[in-house]
Parts: structure tokens; C-alpha cells; sequence
């Protein structure tokens, strides 16, 4: 196609969406400044421990490990009459890698264990675990059974028990309030990385 | 809705043909002596006035004394049905295998041997199926713990 033609389908439209354009270039030279006074607002004095425990328990993520009925009861809340996502912690991630915590909502057996195992040694850590139901807390109604582990803090650390069969959503979303207080009083150990000094031993190592 | 087709009459119609397969017949089942029944299952499917094509369930019962194996066929082309029994002694616990016959035993027959311990000769891949390989014992067994 020729250049000449070109011009010819350049509409009066295109030409003025381009004079906008380049006028609304010349206008943002300059980006728009911020106000001095954020500063006294946005400078906030805290110690490492609150603002990683204020970040951890407002964003706590569970790993899917459903798997029996109380499953259901953890639908319900995170649905829309309970609706668990009011405390930060709403979407239930497929990957472990990308969660914090995990409600152990059903029956385990044996032959599944190494499974479960296996999710929460995937999970990054710090992780939690909240034992959900009576099954998960001890096996429930099936802990004499011949394949059901007779509670997750067999196989897992559990850090909450919430009773039921099954807990009702508010037990639930109670459980995982006290999971929040129980990881605002964490403390956390920071270790800054040294490069090792020419000529001397690390010590302790 | 699915006819129960009557023992006595299944009894009657295999007995000219299977001599002595049959131990006992009512109205509701048809109790076979277990040597014969994966060739009276295989009478039942390829018979063409039976053609009981479908297997429901192969399922075992443990009566204490003996092991009782329990079979529900169905006749997609006629709708009907029939239950066929066979026993076995507890201290002998095998029992030909249907599966070369109707292949949707397979599995269930393995069911029925991870969970009551019971052999079924020639089935074609006889291990476990729910528990795993070391665990002892036969679960659903009365004497189990």
C-alpha cells in the first residue's frame, strides 16, 4: 500500500485522539507532589515482631486438606453468610507452597497420612495447622477403627483444636481468631546474614 | 422396575445343564456349590435365554462358621434379576473368580479379598486394593480384634 493512499484513511477522529494525546503529554511533565505532611502520618516507630505477626495473621491462606464431611462446614464458612473472608483469610490456595495454614477438615486414614504429610511439608513456614472436627482432634467416632489416624497431631503439629461434629462456621471462625492471637505473641528470630571474615573461624561453627 | 427372577425357576433351567451345581434354591437365591460358580456365572451370561450380562455387586458375609459370597446379576434385556450364593469354610477361604467372565468383578473381588481374606482363584491381578502391602489381618473378619 502506498503512502499516499495511507493518508487518505486517516480520519479528522484519529487526528484529534493524537492532538490529546501529545497535549496531554505536555501537561504531565511534572508528576503531581506528594504533601509534606505525609510524612507525620505514614512513619509508624514498631519493633520487627508486631509487623510481621500483624502481616502474618491478617493474611493466613489454608492449603486444601479437606478430606471428609467437616469439609462443608468450612464451605459454609467461607461463603457468604459467614463469610471468613471479614478476618484476611478467604482464599483457599490448591498449591501448599502459597499457604500458611491448614484445616485439617475430615476423617484422616492411614493410607492417606503420608499425603497429608507430605502437603504440610510443603507449605512454607511459618505454617499452621487447626485440628477441626472431633475426627481431626482424635479420630472421633472412627478412632477405633483399623485405618483411621486417631487425631492429625499424629501425623502434624497441631496449633488449634476446634471440637464439633462438626463445628459449627462460628466455632470455626473463633478457632481461627484465637489462631491470630496465638501468632500476634510470636517472636521472631532475625538472623542477618555475615560474610565470612579471611582469617577467622565462625564462631560455633 | 427390575423382576426378581425366581431361584427355583434359574434353578430348574441350570439344573438340566450344570448337574449338581446347585445346592439349595428359593424364591429369592440360588445357592451354588463353590466349584461351580464361575462356570455358573459363565451359564448365566452366555446362556441366550438368560443373558445376564450385568454384574451388581460381588460382596462376601461372614457367617462365623463359613464365608458366604454373594452375587447379583442382572438381564439388561429382559430387567431382570438374580442373587447367587456360594459358601466357603473359614479355614479354606477361596473361591473361583468370576472376573474372567464378567470383568467388572475385578475389583471388587479384590475388595473382598484386602478386607475379608478371601482367595479367588484366577483372577488375573490379586492384591490389595484399600489397605496397604504389611497391614495384618482381614478387617471386616468377625474375629478381627
Amino acid at each position: 500500500m502506498e503512502i499516499d493512499q495511507l493518508k487518505d484513511i486517516v480520519t479528522e477522529a484519529d487526528r484529534a485522539e493524537g492532538e490529546t494525546i501529545e497535549a496531554f503529554k505536555r501537561r504531565s511533565l511534572e508528576p503531581y507532589p506528594d504533601p509534606d505532611e505525609w510524612l507525620e502520618n505514614n512513619v509508624i516507630t514498631t519493633n520487627i515482631d508486631k509487623l510481621l505477626n500483624w502481616a502474618r495473621r491478617s493474611t493466613i491462606f489454608p492449603v486444601v486438606c479437606f478430606p471428609a464431611c467437616c469439609a462443608f462446614e468450612y464451605i459454609a464458612s467461607n461463603a457468604s453468610r459467614f463469610d471468613l473472608s471479614r478476618f484476611g483469610m478467604e482464599i483457599i490456595r490448591a498449591s501448599p507452597r502459597q499457604a500458611d495454614l491448614m484445616i485439617t477438615a475430615g476423617t484422616l486414614t492411614w493410607k492417606l497420612a503420608p499425603a497429608v504429610r507430605r502437603i504440610y511439608d510443603q507449605m512454607a513456614e511459618p505454617r499452621w495447622v487447626i485440628a477441626m472436627g472431633a475426627c481431626g482432634i482424635s479420630g472421633g467416632i472412627f478412632r477405633s477403627s483399623y485405618n483411621v489416624v486417631p487425631g492429625y497431631n499424629r501425623v502434624v503439629p497441631v496449633d488449634v483444636y476446634v471440637p464439633g461434629c462438626p463445628p459449627r462456621p462460628e466455632a470455626l471462625i473463633y478457632g481461627i481468631n484465637l489462631l491470630q492471637k496465638k501468632i500476634a505473641r510470636m517472636h521472631t528470630k532475625i538472623e542477618i546474614p555475615r560474610p565470612p571474615m579471611p582469617g577467622r573461624m565462625a564462631a560455633g561453627k | 422396575m427390575t423382576v426378581t427372577l425366581s431361584g427355583n425357576d434359574l434353578a430348574r433351567t441350570i439344573g438340566a445343564r450344570l448337574p449338581q451345581a446347585v445346592v439349595e434354591a428359593n424364591d429369592r437365591w440360588v445357592l451354588v456349590r463353590r466349584e461351580s460358580i464361575a462356570q455358573f456365572a459363565n451359564f448365566l451370561k452366555n446362556t441366550p435365554e438368560l443373558s445376564f450380562d450385568y454384574l451388581n455387586y460381588v460382596t462376601a458375609v461372614d457367617y462365623h462358621d463359613y464365608f458366604e459370597l454373594v452375587y447379583q446379576f442382572t438381564a439388561l434385556k429382559d430387567n431382570r434379576q438374580v442373587v447367587v450364593k456360594t459358601r466357603c469354610p473359614r479355614n479354606d477361604a477361596t473361591v473361583p473368580s468370576i472376573t474372567p467372565v464378567y470383568r467388572g468383578a475385578d475389583l471388587q473381588e479384590r475388595e473382598v479379598f484386602d478386607l475379608m481374606g478371601i482367595k479367588f482363584e484366577g483372577h488375573p491381578n490379586l492384591k490389595r486394593i484399600f489397605l496397604w502391602e504389611g497391614f495384618q489381618g482381614y478387617p471386616l473378619r468377625k474375629d478381627y480384634l
